[in-house]
């Protein structure tokens, strides 16, 4: 009996040793991500955009960056203030920077609408909140939506003190006026979006498309994009050679998109 | 045994019921309708063996979601050493040009309904059912 036992046991301890190593064998069976980046593909230390307030303000009821982005990203247009869905917009110069504002702010100034957008904080408290991870931070600084993972909490939309998330209270997809581009995802209900820096512009080497679209009609240097780690970047220069605010410092979240005034 | 006629009556129609498929078919004359996906003319080989891709697709597709989305790497090797691009879109969809014709037919037979083209879409930006 006893001797039965010990084979019984032996046996069973193989079987099980020779399972645990036929498993990771069987899912070894397809091939292998590669760690290098894409040919041509945009990489930085940090990402950041500087907006130039005056030249923008210029031509206040542009919207070419604001289309271009709605447009490429298949972003719905829907009217109602409760469900719409922005990526990039305008607010009012005294809403924007409530901080800078006094009674004494020159009165055209306060309702001038200032360009506004993600501000991929470096301490960012949306994705301090987010239960599952759905956002999160990159290496390149760029706080990154996952919408596989999003539950649709709304969390994230809390947390943010910008305004710069957007919930799908409906399927978007009969919103998208312009035409769905097939070669972007739409979302779908009940997720979150906001601006994303153009990550898939980004891998082909081309800059997001607001700052592409601005720099061509407002003239360069309009939006400035760039690695603010690189103190050669044109983004870097522009922080040093103008004074610039940002939206909400006193929070702490550390917005990285810089308003040169 | 008690009851041995109910019991046998019984478990004559429960037979009967569960290999009713096999009689009706074989009362038909023709096996019940295949998937019968279509595979794009212009390529022979898919990224990995076709036993793997038939079973595991789903699997490889959620390793590329998770590497290109979050690790924000977009270069696959296959088992062979080809390099692919991680995407959906351009690779999948490159090659099968035609969903309906490929991905749904499968999908629509077996009753799944993946949630992919919920957000993504075709090559001609046709809004997918399944």
């Amino acid at each position: 009996m006893d001797e039965n036992r010990r084979a019984f046991l032996k046996a069973a301890g193989c079987a099980i040793l020779g399972a645990g190593l036929a498993a990771p064998v069987a899912r070894a069976a397809a091939g292998a991500v590669s760690p290098e980046s894409a040919p041509g593909e945009l990489t930085a230390g940090r990402w950041a955009i500087a907006i130039n307030v005056r030249k923008c303000l210029q031509r206040e009821d542009c919207r070419a960056c604001i289309d271009a982005c709605h447009v490429a990203h298949n972003v719905p247009q829907i009217e109602d203030p409760i469900r719409e869905v922005k990526w990039l917009w305008k607010e009012p110069f005294k809403d924007t920077f409530a901080s800078a504002t006094h009674p004494h702010l020159d009165k055209g100034l306060a309702d001038k609408r200032v360009l506004v957008l993600c501000n991929h904080c470096d301490n960012p408290p949306c994705v301090r909140v987010c239960p599952t991870k759905a956002t999160w931070k990159r290496q390149d600084g760029i706080v990154m939506m996952d919408q596989h993972r999003c539950i649709g909490c709304r969390y994230c939309i809390v947390g943010c003190p910008y305004g710069s998330r957007s919930f799908n209270w409906q399927d978007p997809r009969p919103f998208i006026t312009t035409g769905i581009r097939p070669d972007y995802p739409t979302r779908t209900k009940g997720v979150v979006e906001k601006c994303t820096f153009c990550t898939e512009r980004l891998v082909k080497g081309l800059p997001p498309a607001c700052v592409e679209v601005c720099n061509k009609v407002s003239g360069p240097g309009t939006m400035t994009f760039g690695d603010i780690r690189d103190p050669k970047s044109e983004v870097a220069r522009a922080l040093k050679d103008g004074f610039s605010i940002r939206r909400k410092p006193e929070l702490g979240t550390e917005p990285q998109i810089f308003y040169l005034v | 045994m008690y009851d041995k006629g109910k019991i046998l009556a019984g478990l004559a129609v429960f037979l009967a019921m569960m290999t009713l498929p096999f009689w009706y078919s074989a009362a038909r004359g023709k096996a019940a309708a295949k998937a019968d996906p279509v595979l794009p003319k212009t390529e022979k080989k898919c990224v990995e063996s076709r036993q793997y891709m038939r079973e595991s697709h789903m699997e490889l597709l959620n390793r590329w979601r998770d590497a290109v989305v979050r690790e924000g790497r977009r270069i696959y090797i296959a088992q062979d050493g080809t390099r692919y691009e991680m995407s959906l879109h351009n690779t999948c969809l490159g090659c099968h040009t035609e969903k309906a014709q490929f991905c749904d037919k499968c999908h629509a037979y077996v009753g799944e309904r993946p949630f992919c083209w919920d957000c993504h879409l075709d090559r001609k930006g046709i809004q997918g059912v399944t």
